[in-house]
């Protein structure tokens, strides 16, 4: 059994992502996720790496496009206003199939908004992370371990499917301290990378990496083939984590950090003899419309709860086809929900069924 | 011993090279028109050039081998 | 006979989307036997921007990579900090490097990045069709400045040479122009010491090319030419801002 180390999940992210072999790290410096930066500024020199912090957020994710497309592991992170102007680039690397990771610890919007945890950011990553016809993968970690796992696999599946991945986390992760292991041991063996620019050393023709294609046919053909690759991941790559679901009648529908309290709810509706139960996507996406299509066939009705006001509802009903009633339960604004409040939710909305 | 040798179709017919010549023996063509629809440049007289490579410094098309 | 001029083998064999007499194609032939001549396209890394000379990916045989608008010396940072070893080059103009990427150029500048920037200044957003750009010029006509650029209401243009060498981190500033043999010949040699900066590891190197814009400028090439010398040169006068590369500076 490896080490325990106690950690912030900040903290753990950004040790996660250098286990995982990443070295060049680029941001700016934005609440809640600036221990992240912090921890890297101070990690990064020591293992020969980079760590850059960069004039704005727009020059950051521009960075990690730079250094991805010269082939190696890169990576940044922000905040909700700061995703906004990582947009961007964002775009631009899903349009030239540039892998990357975008860490999103989220805070209250929409402008400046406040400084306390949110999931109103659902929407954007999972939507519209930037102009243009794309998808990212977007992970959803509920714990600090988990933030720790899911960093390695973002890196992994963005190489292997050619495009940017977000960790969505919160404020309330970021900032919270939980006992966390890494099981990346030693140097990481990284996948080649014959796209890369990084001199074709009179080996091979040039390569470009580029995101303008002014043939409409060729620009078409282009995104159908990145949908086809969309298609593939939505059907192998969908993940997500079950908590009394079998004999369910409602079914909660969470994520991150809201996913924890309607844990807890769950247990005090099963204490009041409801039988409530917890699906907890850890893909936003693809997002896992197959445990809920299941789930569908013998719930009742399922109750989304979200720190928003309910961006992730209509996916949980386009996934079971609107053949059950969906509920919705959510504080915005940087407020997180209490077990209570939704346990209060869950026996109104059990009346209603 | 000198030429220039201009491809004709890459030339764009800006005259940049015209201009540059200090011999001026460089004019457009305005009997040909080449597939983009320009007049290309052309050498007038073979005898006279130096291969000084002024026409070929200033094409903004690279479309002058110069031999000597 | 022996060839004594040929396409350098930097500079990919196809036809140049420019307009007649655009010397964007001159810098793109002089950047590409500056790469010939140091033998480093195998290893060279350029960095297109968005502007007339967005598709110069096309342009160079040396790996490249498209930048958003602006973000070319960002995006360059980033391979450079991958990538030490590769030679890394932006190629960008007025609008790209002096408005929607000023931030992105002085940050790059002042850190000392060890990257070569090539910078075309013709006054004007030439792709777009010929609107303002910050480096227009007082009183010159463009399709958004129709009555000639109002300095009272659209500010005066930016010289950037000037205030890229008030910044610690530039080992190179220079200004050059291609309007005459004589003076595309200095600018190669700019051209080949911004990229033998970067070589030596001596950082930030720019050189910007007072360049023409016949098509938005509506006149001939030869007209720009002369237009260049009588309006551009005096506001944008050519020469070194900044050498810091005497010596063994190093960054």
């Amino acid at each position: 059994m490896s080490e325990r180390f106690l950690m912030k999940g900040n903290e753990a992210l950004a040790e996660a992502a250098i286990r995982a072999g990443c070295k060049h790290f680029f941001g700016y410096p934005i609440t809640p996720q600036t221990e992240l930066a912090a921890y890297m500024s101070k990690r990064m020199p020591k293992i020969g790496g980079t760590y850059l912090q960069a004039e704005s957020e727009l020059a950051a994710a521009n960075m990690v496009l730079g250094a991805s497309a010269a082939g190696v592991r890169a990576m940044t992170s922000s905040s909700s206003p700061g995703i906004s102007l990582k947009t961007e680039a964002i775009s631009y690397m899903a349009g030239s199939d540039v892998p990357a990771l975008i860490i999103n610890v989220q805070r209250g919007g929409p402008g400046l908004g406040g400084i306390q945890p949110s999931q109103a950011d659902y929407w954007q990553a999972t939507k519209a992370t930037g102009h243009g016809d794309f998808q990212i993968l977007v992970f959803a970690p509920a714990t600090v371990q988990e933030m720790v796992d899911l960093v390695s696999d973002a890196f992994d599946m963005a190489d292997k499917y050619r495009m940017p991945a977000m960790i969505l986390a919160d404020g309330m992760l970021g900032q919270m301290m939980e006992p966390v292991e890494f099981k990346e041991e030693g140097e990481k063996v990284l996948p080649e990378k014959p796209w890369a620019a990084c001199g074709h050393h009179n080996q091979r023709k040039h390569n470009v990496v580029n995101s303008l294609y002014l043939t409409p046919q060729a620009l078409e053909s282009l995104v159908k083939e990145r949908f086809e690759r969309y298609e593939k991941i939505k059907a192998t790559e969908q993940r997500a984590s079950e908590y009394l679901v079998d004999d369910a009648d409602i079914v909660l529908v969470a994520f991150g950090a809201s996913a924890r309290v309607a844990h807890s709810a769950v247990d005090m509706a099963r204490e009041q003899g409801i039988k409530a139960g917890l699906i907890r996507p850890i893909t936003l996406w693809p997002f896992p419309t197959d445990c809920l299509k299941k789930a569908a066939q013998t719930a009742k009705g399922f109750l989304s709860v979200e720190m928003n006001m309910g961006q992730m509802v209509d996916d949980v009903k386009l996934a079971i086809n609107c053949s059950k009633p969906v509920d919705f339960f959510g504080r915005t604004g940087g407020v997180i929900p209490t077990p209570q409040e939704i346990l209060d939710r869950i026996i109104k909305f059990g009346g209603e069924l | 011993m000198a030429r220039i040798i201009i491809n004709q179709d890459g030339c764009k017919g800006c005259e940049m090279c015209v201009n540059a010549c200090p011999r001026h023996i460089i004019a457009l063509d305005k009997e040909k028109i080449n597939g983009k629809g320009y007049h290309p440049a052309k050498l007038l007289d073979e005898e006279k050039c130096t291969g000084c490579c002024s026409c070929a410094m200033m094409c903004p098309d690279c479309a002058i081998v110069v031999e000597r | 006979m022996a060839v004594v001029f040929e396409r350098p083998h930097a500079l990919a064999d196809v036809p140049m989307h420019y307009c007649p007499g655009c010397t964007h194609g001159i810098v793109h032939r002089l950047v590409a036997e500056v790469i010939d001549e140091l033998g480093v396209e195998g290893n060279a890394v350029g960095v297109a921007s968005v502007g007339c000379s967005v598709m110069s990916y096309d342009y160079f045989n040396c790996d490249m990579v498209q930048a958003p608008h602006g973000r070319a010396p960002a995006v360059a940072t980033g391979i450079k900090r991958a990538r030490p070893e590769n030679v890394v080059f932006t190629y960008q103009g007025d609008g790209d490097l002096a408005a929607i990427g000023t931030a992105e150029t002085i940050h790059s500048a002042t850190r000392g990045e060890n990257i070569t920037v090539i910078f075309i200044n013709n006054a004007i957003y030439g792709m777009t069709g010929g609107q303002m750009a910050p480096t227009t010029l007082p009183n010159m006509v463009t399709q958004t400045t129709p009555y000639g650029r109002d300095v009272n209401t659209a500010g005066y243009p930016i010289r950037v040479c000037e205030m890229l060498s008030t910044l610690d981190g530039v080992a190179l500033a220079q200004r050059v122009t291609v309007d005459s043999v004589k003076n595309v010949i200095a600018a190669k040699k700019a051209i080949k010491k911004a990229f033998q900066n970067q070589i030596e590891g001596k950082g930030f190197s720019i050189v910007e090319v007072v360049s023409t814009c016949p098509t938005n400028w509506g006149m001939s090439p030869y007209d720009a030419i002369k237009w260049l010398r009588d309006n551009m040169l005096p506001y944008y006068p050519l020469g070194v801002y900044k050498d810091e590369t005497k010596g063994d500076r190093l960054k």
